[in-house]
């Protein structure tokens, strides 16, 4: 009937649009999101240069995020972690819990959380304490059988969503000896409830230990924390006892088994793996020696460090081609072709590296210095390399071994290719092929890979043929209606049981275009905030294609001038007409497009503003940078300290910045005018607010706040 | 963000680069490829309105024997006749309109859901349970249970790309 055909295919062209937006959608969290731990990494890697190459006065300012094998010994931490001395107050409302926990202290502890209680820094340590002692005696894989009268359960990434952990619980029971479970990493960062989560999972750990069976993301890492908001929520809920809490955290996710193996046949590990990994080796790594698995053992690089290349350019992320491989996909396919940019890079996989002639690498060392406004000559930094250091020992090729396991397992993603290659885009790990999954499978008698570490929009995804399935179990993750989570129940047969969910009511209602039109929205918003913050580069870039000072320049050249300064690897051009409200002909005045972008910036008067735009383009490496200088975590920063922050930043970026402008900056945002900066209000200042946001017509009637 | 400007793309290359754009959007291992089921999505996307049997033979003529995937260099010259000679242009909202008045035989001003149901699965290019349900998610009105199709038509229609 001509009639319903009309309408089937327009609801179908209907429908396939809004699939196209879709996908643009997610390109542009994905790269962002994974530019953001690139950068992350970057950042990290450059301290640990600074680490190795620069006098112990500036080396303490950020040294202690290294100490990583302190000579303390277990109990005199067990004395410093002690919770006897904290007194709960008779006002105090939240749980209390007593000890030995039994299942009923967990229920309640669940309960207490979903009512939005807080646990009480006592309860918290004491419970943490324990969780510590139980790792400890843990083996790095957890070997977990499964036979006909019970299924076992695997969840993947929470990330600090509360809600998400709770359907889980509701749908599928609370863990017990007959509900065994496997919680495989990434349990904090970026939502608001990383530490409920922890406690929880920590609590039904030490109820049910041969139940319940925990491994390390690369979220669990204190390193990670500091830019993705675990710290940050610590402390803000625990001003007292922050620190201490923080601090017994570093040791346990240190502690936290890497992989779980069910009936022999079944790997599940955070990340992936690699050509090399050997989950014998594994088996037997002092796993705890990696407080930070974003940094060898100090051990390796003492060797590394004599004839190591010292070429700090950030490097370039390279170009269209480079940037697009990072584009992940809804469906089968993964990133492309490696097109890997020639020059060296500041990242995990510069360690080791070809020799290059000294004389280079002094006169290196000379310019970082000037820039960071350190005076001593490279030789007396030579020598007291090694002194100031707790650390020393037996520098040996197995340690540097050891540590690439351990940091494969955790931070390495599948790609359709076959191969194995460095994973540039997260700055850690690798990209495997499904050659690599069969080999490595086939060496230990595997049939199967479950992992993590990527949002899925289903919750799950299979690959590699079926050999690698990506399990993700934090729904609504980019925004709401982005994605659904998912868990896995299986049996002896071993042939996984999917159930999917997306927490909170409103979504669930959502249509497709509701749901497509919400997350855009929020990612165009996202995408706005990184454009304005390059503002000056991408004027420049523009101004590049515009000789003659038009004012104009074409569509190509906008999408290509965009993509070199921003480097996320989206698709501009299908982008444009969310982007680009108006044409010329076909061309684009961009320095409206740039004004039209409608973020205001915070009313900060400071006279130099390509500071300002630094300041933003740099928002989280800043805020990363303060947090490890603010070491009683006492959330405020003095004005030397903001110095040398600025000075530490200016060096990572290769930037010259005045005393005076940091003078003036540090003077325009003392809110408090006493002389130390308190870095949640500097931070506040520095939200850009995108004015859009309060201009758009929700078409649901909903009511829904700027993000 | 509707473009004010009407200035029509109509030279070959510009039509080479509208459709190299979105065909890079799909093309996720850079090798100017793209899987055979990302085809209807990619035409549909360059404002065309395809039938089912249209795009059966579009793939026939495009996909590279039976490997799953179509490369960019054999539906380039396709897609641009496509385009060049609008094969499959979109329907103009009052036949949709005419449509939706002929299915709503009592010319009650809505349909209910088990009629468009009816419809859409049993006759013409049968839609699939799934793509059933969305549909209903998306036109039936929340709080009376019906579909009213005149306000939808307009609500619904997207704006081109490009």
């Amino acid at each position: 009937m001509r009639a319903a055909v009309l309408i089937q295919r327009w609801y179908r062209q209907y429908v396939a649009r809004l699939e196209m937006r879709r996908r643009c959608t997610w390109n542009i969290f994905q790269s962002i999101e994974y530019a953001g731990e690139q950068d992350q990494i970057k950042l990290y890697s450059f301290f640990g240069f600074l680490m190795d190459h620069f006098t112990p006065a500036s080396r303490n300012l950020i040294s202690h995020i290294f100490r990583e094998n302190e000579i303390c010994r277990d109990s005199e931490w067990e004395r410093y972690f002690c919770y006897k001395g904290i007194e709960v107050p008779d006002n105090y409302t939240g749980p209390h819990l007593t000890f030995p926990i039994t299942f009923c202290g967990v229920s309640k502890l669940v309960e207490a959380f979903k009512q939005k209680q807080q646990l009480h820094a006592r309860y918290v340590l004491q419970i943490l304490g324990e969780t510590w002692r139980l790792l400890r005696i843990l083996p790095n894989i957890n070997y977990v059988s499964v036979c006909h009268t019970k299924d076992i359960t695997i969840c993947g990434d929470l990330h600090g969503q509360l809600e998400d952990l709770l359907l889980i619980f509701y749908k599928n029971g609370l863990p017990s000896s007959e509900k065994p479970y496997v919680f495989n990493g990434d349990f904090v960062d970026r939502g608001k409830n990383s530490l409920e989560i922890l406690l929880i999972l920590f609590g039904f750990l030490l109820v049910y230990p041969n139940d319940v069976h925990l491994n390390r993301g690369n979220h669990e890492d204190h390193i990670v924390n500091l830019r993705y908001g675990f710290t940050k929520e610590i402390l803000g809920k625990y001003r007292v006892h922050g620190k201490k809490i923080l601090k017994l955290l570093q040791k346990i996710f240190s502690w936290l088994p890497v992989a779980t193996v069910i009936n022999e046949k079944v790997l599940v590990v955070h990340g992936g793996i690699s050509d090399s990994t050997d989950l014998n080796i594994i088996a037997k790594v002092d796993r705890h020696r990696y407080v930070s698995v974003l940094r060898p053992p100090k051990m390796v690089r003492q060797a590394l460090n004599d004839n190591k290349t010292v070429d700090c350019r950030n490097g370039d992320a390279g170009g269209p081609e480079e940037g697009r491989r990072r584009v992940r996909s809804l469906t089968d396919h993964s990133s492309a072709t490696a097109q890997r940019s020639n020059l060296p890079r500041r990242s995990l996989h510069n360690l080791p590296i070809s020799n290059q002639s000294s004389c280079s690498v002094e006169d290196e060392l000379k310019k970082r210095r000037r820039l960071a406004g350190f005076d001593q000559s490279y030789r007396e930094m030579k020598t007291s390399d090694s002194d100031s250091d707790p650390e020393f020992g037996e520098t040996t090729e197995k340690d540097g071994n050891e540590w690439k396991q351990i940091v494969d397992l955790l931070w390495s993603d599948p790609m359709p290719q076959n191969g194995c290659i460095l994973n540039e885009v997260r700055g850690g790990g690798r990209y495997w092929g499904p050659d690599v999954t069969e080999e490595v499978l086939g060496r230990h008698n595997l049939q199967l890979l479950i992992r993590s570490h990527e949002c899925k929009q289903d919750g799950y995804e299979f690959c590699h043929n079926h050999r690698v399935l990506t399990i993700f179990s934090a729904s609504n993750y980019y925004e709401v209606g982005s994605n659904r989570g998912a868990y896995i129940r299986m049996g002896p047969d071993l042939v996984p049981h999917f159930i999917q969910y997306q927490a909170s009511r409103t979504c669930r209602e959502l249509t497709l275009r509701q749901s497509v039109g919400w997350t855009e929205r929020s990612a165009l918003r996202a995408l706005r905030e990184q454009l304005f913050v390059h503002k000056s580069d991408l004027i420049s870039a523009f101004q590049e294609c515009d000789p003659n000072h038009t004012g104009l320049i074409s569509l190509r050249n906008w999408a290509s001038a965009t993509e070199s300064v921003l480097k996320l690897g989206l698709p501009w051009r299908v982008l444009r007409s969310q982007l680009v409200s108006r044409t010329q002909q076909g061309m684009v005045d961009y320095q409206q497009w740039i004004r039209e972008l409608s973020i205001t910036e915070p009313k900060l008067e400071v006279s130099d503003t390509s500071i300002l735009e630094t300041m933003y383009k740099n928002h989280s490496n800043l805020e990363t940078i303060f947090r490890i200088i603010d070491t009683d975590h006492s959330g405020l920063i003095s004005f030397e300290e903001f110095r040398q922050t600025w000075k530490l930043l200016s060096s990572h970026l290769e930037m010259e910045i005045s005393d005076k402008a940091i003078a003036d900056l540090a003077q325009s945002i003392d809110f408090n005018k006493d002389g130390s900066i308190d870095i949640n209000e500097f931070m506040e200042a520095f939200r850009l607010v995108d004015l859009s946001a309060h201009t758009w017509q929700p078409e649901t009637g909903a009511v829904a706040s700027p993000v | 963000m509707a473009e004010n400007n009407q200035c029509p793309e109509t030279t070959e290359s510009d039509i080479h680069k509208k459709i190299r754009a979105v065909f890079e959007a799909f093309d996720y291992e850079s090798n100017n490829t793209v899987d055979v089921r990302e085809i209807s999505t990619i035409i549909y996307s360059l404002g065309c309105f395809p039938a089912q049997a249209d795009l059966h033979d579009f793939i026939a003529e495009v996909e590279e024997d039976n490997t799953g995937y179509i490369h960019l260099e054999r539906f380039l010259p396709v897609m641009t006749k496509v385009l060049l000679e609008q094969k499959f242009p979109p329907i103009p909202e009052d036949h949709l309109l005419q449509a939706f008045e002929a299915l709503d035989k009592e010319k009650k001003g809505y349909l209910e859901p088990e009629e468009l149901s009816k419809y859409m699965t049993q006759e013409g290019e049968p839609f699939t349970q799934e793509e059933m349900d969305e549909m209903l998610t998306a036109l039936t009105d929340r709080d009376s249970n019906l579909i009213y199709y005149k306000d939808l038509i307009s609500q619904l229609t997207i704006d081109p790309d490009m």
